[in-house]
């Protein structure tokens, strides 16, 4: 075992773990974060998608040891700072759930998307968006949510330009 | 109201704290007496099963169908609150946990409305009738002066009114009315509504708690080898080097129960899910497969059903000679229809957690379709009464049938007992692709003939392995599967074949574990009835959808059929290189149509747009019925141009999504879905979307290209 320091959701966690031990585990298990999902074990399924440095990173592929101290891990609970995100927000209004099992990894992808790409067009969607299978088949509403998103960041900015 | 209550509860539990603790004068004693002084004082009433109100005014309404994504948190509730007249946000939702006061509780076939839509709500309106009647008996005055709202019971010409927690209490003691009143459906103010599902914003911000989710203080991990030929034994292990992993406490050999049979499995066990899974790579064991490297073939299974398919099977109905007329018939085509066998593949892999306790009770935490089910299974498996069990039911990653398969959840049960501990086993993904159970693949033999330019004779020849068979053991050799057969009998698909019409079976058997997959038989055999119709209207010269409208002797068949036509815009002039195909099925009470347009490029064609829909009779939730049919939109093409699942010398080929690979977000196409209101008795809503999609596709593609596709899943890319 060792000891890794870790920056997860602005916090700092400390954890005696494997280093080879994916992320995944380690912020499921050892931080106690839940809300980061294991689907496939081979980062084909994106279930299990978080932020390093605001990257979307699979974490399930990505050992502990490979995780520098001060890359900023985030993952779901961690996205929203205290309140919804614009994308959480988004989700509820199309109501894209089902299980809702996928949709922390779903959500992951599209916030950073959102954030290299304040407009997406289908095109865009479709390809920041392939990587994370929803079984219940919500793709529809997910690509929906992802324009009302879009268009609700758009809004607030402009408003606090005005201001 | 949520407010008021919460308001309500703290005022009691303030008011207890304050004078109980200054009574005593000794603080560090209070909290523990407090508790002691209040917990009496908040009383939980059970007004019926699925209505608990205690004293200081909470409501709990228990849901008795676990909820996989298909909306059960929502839909069943609503059909109690919708009589009790309390909003969903007044109340608060409860798993039931497989006891036998709750009646059936698994969510399958597409039921929990459609069975529960008088029960339920009965048992709301039941409530209320109690509570109303205690208002009345308060006030002294006569019940039809009283009536119930917002979770209040009011009286009408004072404008009195007293909560349903504080009348809880006298509610309890009345006799539960037999006959209560329903509401009026014109009255309803919930169902048949446009409203929020309330456990959606815990499934966006990650704390919608899974099976997989739950930790139990103590618990150990369970990482599992299976057989790889899925029913070999273990002839030898080699655990030297799994032991050396750092967190791996134990290798155990243990079972994999199935209602078929069960095999021989080892576990490995540790601190954490990670070790035993790096224990369970590094294991040496040898496997006695058997004759199971011949045996466990799917080509040699579909090799049998094709030679099936050239005798007679067992005859579930015929009308007029069926055989006779096709022999002698002029125009007349035949074809044989197949459907691989198919992985649930739930994101959310097979898990569960199970104390078995030194005092001889279990808790189990689960994502299971069906805790009275689970129930039974663990108690038979354990020998121990239900009494002794607790289940508590999470919130499922997706199921499709698969979790209504507890092979899992005797694992856990296996090890617990083994281990004495409290213990979680997670299945890879590779278990769950490569183990099974898996929808049975089949064939469909279908013969037709054209009489006077109508289609007049028909016969569907069912040919496959039989849940009822395998899973329950009650199928006669003599007998056509009736669950399967009344799919496909003329009495469900109501056309009427003027001549002679023929449902027939032939039972062809396999060791490959087999379970009732998302629509069960309807997603194998629309696929054959629906193409073979297309083929029939095109014998006959006549346009699909017209034959289908001629040929159905049933209104609400035709009305979905027409609007189809309709929003489809059907028989407006195509592109070029363009088709359009329909298919329309009907499946657990409601009835599904679709059209499916599709555009000719290079060796295959692209999808341009699917539309569909449903007359599911009366529904709680429109969009949920919406998201429902998008969702069986994407599962049913996904089941015809993805992968299924074949097995070579006794082996799964297939192990995880690279290889059996699900639609993903850029192959999805533009879908709309429409609701047909015909104000019929609730029908299934989480199934009937998908039968009518793959046919649907294969007609557009016959349409577009003059190619006939009969076996299923093709690359749409290239169609050969």
């Amino acid at each position: 075992m060792a000891i890794f320091n870790l920056t997860v959701n602005n916090k700092k966690v400390k954890v005696d773990v494997e280093p080879d031990m994916p992320l995944l585990w380690v912020v499921r298990d050892f931080a106690d974060l839940k809300g980061t999902k294991f689907g496939c074990g081979m980062a084909l399924c994106g279930a299990c998608t978080i932020h390093l440095d605001g990257q979307p990173t699979r974490s399930c592929q990505t050992p502990v040891s490979s995780v520098g101290k001060n890359t900023k891990i985030t993952t779901i609970e961690g996205i929203g700072d205290g309140k919804l995100h614009a994308i959480q927000q988004a989700w509820i209004e199309e109501q894209v759930p089902q299980c809702g099992y996928c949709q922390s990894g779903q959500i992951m992808s599209a916030v950073a998307l959102l954030k290299s790409n304040p407009s997406p067009s289908d095109q865009d969607i479709d390809s920041a968006m392939s990587g994370n299978l929803c079984r219940c088949g919500t793709y529809d509403r997910i690509r929906k949510a992802i324009h009302r998103a879009a268009d609700t960041i758009k809004v607030s900015e402009k408003g606090i330009g005005k201001n | 109201m949520e407010n008021i209550k919460a308001t309500r509860r703290d005022f009691l539990k303030t008011t207890g704290l304050t004078s109980f603790g200054l009574a005593l004068g000794i603080s560090s004693f209070a909290k523990d007496a407090v508790v002691k002084k209040i917990t009496p004082a908040i009383i939980k009433l059970e007004i019926n099963p699925f209505i608990i109100i205690d004293t200081a005014g909470n409501i709990t309404i228990v849901n008795p169908r676990p909820d996989m994504g298909q909306g059960s948190t929502q839909a069943v509730p609503s059909l109690l609150a919708e009589e009790l007249e309390v909003s969903l946000e007044q109340v608060k939702i409860a798993q039931s946990d497989g006891k036998d006061k709750y009646g059936n509780q698994t969510s399958g076939g597409s039921s929990s409305v459609r069975s529960l839509w008088e029960p339920i709500r009965k048992a709301g309106a039941a409530a209320r009738e109690m509570l109303t009647e205690s208002a009345a008996k308060r006030w002294n005055v006569p019940v039809i002066e009283c009536y119930a709202k917002e979770g209040t019971i009011v009286h009408k010409p004072t404008g009195r009114s007293l909560s349903y927690g504080e009348l809880a209490d006298d509610a309890s003691k009345l006799e539960i009315p037999k006959n209560p009143k329903l509401k009026d459906p014109k009255d309803f103010k919930i169902i048949g509504k446009y409203n929020k599902r309330l456990d959606v914003p815990e499934r966006v911000t990650g704390k919608a708690v899974y099976g997989i989710d739950v930790d139990v203080p103590g618990m150990v991990y369970a990482s599992i080898l299976h057989s790889p030929s899925l029913h070999g034994k273990v002839v030898s292990i080699d655990d030297a080097d799994a032991k050396k992993i750092k967190g791996v406490l134990k290798v155990v050999k243990t079972e994999r129960t199935m209602p078929h049979r069960t095999s021989e499995a080892v576990a490995v066990i540790g601190t954490n899910w990670w070790a035993a899974l790096k224990g369970k790579k590094a294991l040496k064991v040898n496997w006695d497969n058997g004759d199971y490297e011949k045996t466990l073939s799917t080509e040699k299974y579909f090799a049998e059903a094709h030679v099936a398919a050239k005798k007679e099977g067992v005859n579930f109905e015929e009308k007029g000679d069926f055989t006779a007329k096709y022999n002698s018939a002029e125009k007349k085509i035949e074809a044989n229809y197949e459907t691989p066998f198919l992985a649930h593949a739930p994101i959310e892999p097979e898990n569960a957690v199970v104390h078995v306790k030194d005092d001889g009770t279990v808790e189990i935490w689960a994502p299971v379709q069906g805790p009275d089910w689970a129930l039974r299974d663990v108690c038979a498996y354990l020998k121990i009464a239900p009494e002794k069990v607790k289940i508590n039911v999470t919130l499922l990653g997706g199921a499709f049938g698969r979790k209504a398969y507890h092979d899992f959840l005797l694992e856990a049960c296996h090890l617990s007992k083994e281990l004495k501990k409290p213990v979680k086993v997670i299945w890879t993904r590779e278990d769950d692709i490569t183990q099974g159970p898996y929808r049975p693949g089949m064939v469909s033999h279908m013969q037709g003939f054209v009489e006077n330019g109508a289609i007049a004779g028909y016969h569907h020849h069912a040919i496959g392995e039989s849940i009822l068979g395998q899973v329950f053991k009650g199928l006669k050799s003599d007998e056509a599967d009736p669950w399967l057969s009344e799919e496909i009998s003329t009495n469900n698909n109501k056309y009427n074949f003027a001549t002679a019409s023929k449902v027939s079976w032939t039972n062809v058997k396999t060791d490959i574990p087999i379970v009732w997959w998302r629509s069960v038989y309807a997603s194998n055999f629309g696929w054959g009835q629906e193409c073979f119709i297309d083929e029939l209207a095109h014998l006959a010269g006549k346009d699909p959808m017209k034959a289908r409208i001629e040929l159905v002797k049933d209104e609400r068949f035709k009305k979905v059929l027409e609007t189809l036509g309709e929003k489809s815009a059907w028989g407006e002039k195509l592109a070029e290189g363009q088709g359009k195909g329909i298919a329309v099925f009907k499946s657990f009470d409601s009835i599904s149509a679709t059209c499916i347009t599709v555009t000719k490029k290079d060796q295959g064609v692209t999808i341009d747009k699917v539309i569909s829909v449903i007359d599911c009779g009366y529904y709680v939730n429109p969009d949920n019925v919406k998201a429902q049919t998008e969702g069986n939109i994407v599962m049913g093409l996904t089941a015809a141009i993805k992968d299924g699942i074949t097995f070579t010398n006794g082996v799964c080929d297939q192990s995880n999504y690279h290889q059996y690979n699900v639609m993903r977000l850029n192959e999805t196409p533009k879908m709309e879905i429409y609701i047909v209101d015909s104000g019929a008795n609730p029908g299934g809503v989480g199934e009937p979307g998908l039968p009518p999609i793959a046919p649907a596709l294969g007609n557009a593609i016959f349409a577009a290209t003059g190619k006939r596709m009969r076996k299923l899943p093709f690359d749409i890319n290239n169609l050969g």
